[in-house]
């Protein structure tokens, strides 16, 4: 159950992220979960939104440069320890994570993980295996 | 060939013609403009003393810097009633220069132009847009009169307004196209937004000149545009465009001969350079009147290259322009031409043609950053992807130019799109 997420790229230039997010506002997008990589010359922007085909096309017909990568959502327990238990069955596979970020669901006590990991079938397979809940797209979506 | 006669003329009696020329000319700059004339005798030299075409390594030089001081018309050797035409540089740095032709100038000029079109594979039945601009600038009417004297279509659409050019191209069916080429380049992108496929246009050739451009971005533009471009060279000083053009070889840019005398000097001695001598450009005006010009430092750097062409044209070849003398970038001791990093970045899969080249002084030391913008297919949203392209790019460079450069990844179409000539270079530097 694949997730999408959004990815743009921006300089760092002051403005842009304010650009950014006021362009998914007037698109009425709404930003689920967010992450910022950045350099000292650029940043990538990584999003999970509510309506992730909305928001590529209309970023890029502002003339953003856009991208769709595909992502894992796990649902893990929000208490000490939480993210290392959900760590174990990847690494016990040898899976190299490529990045992560969290948020919290707003109507549980839970926590969730979003995942970039290459084997993203394998990486299912191992998290479910162990019993960890892997968030439905359009669950998260409308989270 | 759209001259014959002249363009394949046997390379002595050619000399023969031009010894008559440039004697012709220098009688004239003698008795009718007396920056010459003065000039001539300071120099100790007369047309008479010209007795073979080697003779004019005997006249002095003549410079922009002349032309701003003798500004406007001081240059001019015929009484300003003769004069029909007038043009001027942009005049960005310092005074502008002005220049004037006479109806006759303008003729041979138009027949300069025609024999240029004909070697861009360009006939009658052509429809011919010039997007150069139209204007004090020689580009737009320098090409306008050679299109109509071959007897072809003009589109006189002048530069700008992207959106009508690729409109009138498809509408009209537009089979030649002229402007610089890194317009030709921003009308590629313009069109793919518009979902025009230059595949299904009717063009065919492209003549693009105006700034120095190299091999791999004619490629690139051969690739987007669908056409074969050719490199035309000009300057308004010494006529306009339709000094030189390519032929079908694309080895070098023939020199209308008959109208330009050429050499190439070392710059910093003015000592005459052999054939193959890489050096800055000289032209010897012989065969205009409104403004001729003795010996004029074009401070383009260039090879000249007599050798037979085998398209049957005999008159001396020069290669693009790899740069200007005066434009040259000193970076920590090393010569740098914009040109240089433009065809690293070609080679590059990935980056778009546009690009800028900054140059600052930090602590007493010169840095050049390049800015590079990021193509779509090249964006990836992992960190390490753009580093190892951002990496991939420095290293080619440096190795390429031999000093330390800072590569900038930069958002598409954030670099200015110029609709003329493109600003490669923001020297920042205060020396």
């Amino acid at each position: 159950m694949p997730v999408k997420q959004i990815s743009v790229f921006l300089e760092n230039k002051s403005g842009r992220l304010l650009d950014l997010t006021r362009a998914l506002g007037e698109s009425e997008v709404n930003v689920r979960a967010m992450c910022v990589a950045d350099t000292s010359d650029f940043g990538v922007v990584r999003l999970i939104v509510d309506d992730p085909d909305r928001a590529h096309d209309s970023l890029k017909g502002k003339g953003f440069t856009v991208k769709e990568t595909t992502v894992l959502a796990v649902e893990v327990d929000d208490t000490p320890g939480g993210l290392s238990r959900v760590m174990a069955p990847l690494v016990e596979q040898e899976m190299n994570i490529e990045y992560l970020y969290c948020f919290l669901e707003k109507s549980a006590d839970n926590a969730i993980v979003i995942i970039r990991v290459e084997e993203a079938e394998q990486a299912v397979g191992a998290l479910k295996s162990k019993g960890f809940r892997v968030v439905p797209a359009d669950e998260l979506y409308t989270m | 060939m759209y001259n014959p006669e002249i363009e394949a003329m046997d390379r002595e009696k050619l000399a023969s013609l031009q010894l008559d020329r440039l004697r012709d000319t220098v009688k004239r700059c003698e008795e009718n403009v007396p920056f010459y004339r003065h000039k001539l005798k300071e120099a100790g030299i007369s047309w008479k003393d010209l007795k073979s075409i080697d003779d004019v390594a005997m006249l002095p030089f003549t410079t922009k810097d002349d032309l701003r001081e003798n500004y406007p018309f001081g240059l001019f050797a015929v009484p300003t009633g003769e004069i029909v035409r007038i043009h001027a540089s942009s005049g960005t740095t310092g005074t502008p220069t002005v220049v004037g032709y006479t109806t006759r100038d303008i003729d041979v000029w138009a027949e300069l132009v025609a024999r240029a079109l004909v070697s861009c594979n360009a006939d009658p039945s052509d429809i011919v847009q010039v997007a150069y601009g139209y204007g004090l600038f020689t580009g737009g009417l320098g090409l306008h009169y050679g299109v109509e004297k071959l007897g072809a279509s003009v589109i006189p659409i002048s530069g700008g307004n992207t959106k009508r050019q690729i409109r009138m191209m498809a509408d009209l069916g537009t089979t030649v196209l002229c402007c610089t080429p890194s317009y030709a380049l921003f009308m590629a992108e313009t069109a793919q937004e518009m979902d025009v496929d230059f595949r299904q246009l009717r063009l065919k050739s492209g003549i693009f000149g105006a700034e120095p451009w190299s091999d791999n971005m004619r490629d690139k533009i051969e690739r987007l545009l669908n056409l074969s471009a050719f490199d035309i060279y000009g300057l308004s000083e010494v006529m306009g465009p339709g000094v030189s053009i390519e032929c079908e070889e694309k080895n070098g840019l023939h020199i209308f001969e008959d109208a330009f005398l050429a050499e190439t000097i070392n710059p910093a001695t003015g000592e005459r350079l052999q054939y193959g001598q890489q050096g800055e450009l000289v032209f010897t005006t012989i065969n205009k009147f409104g403004m001729p010009l003795i010996r004029y430092r074009t401070r383009d750097v260039t090879t000249l290259d007599d050798t037979q062409c085998p398209c049957g044209r005999t008159h001396v070849r020069m290669k693009r322009v790899s740069g200007r003398s005066d434009d040259m970038l000193i970076i920590r001791g090393v010569n740098v031409f914009p040109s240089q990093i433009e065809t690293v970045l070609m080679q590059i899969e990935g980056i778009s043609p546009h690009y800028q080249i900054i140059v600052e002084r930090v602590g007493g030391l010169d840095m050049l950053e390049v800015e590079v913008e990021v193509s779509e297919e090249m964006f990836s949203d992992r960190i390490k992807a753009l580093e190892e392209l951002q990496q991939v790019i420095t290293d080619e460079i440096e190795s390429y130019l031999g000093i330390g450069v800072k590569v900038k990844l930069m958002e598409p179409k954030s670099i200015a799109r110029s609709e003329g000539k493109a600003i490669r270079v923001k020297d920042n530097r205060e020396i």
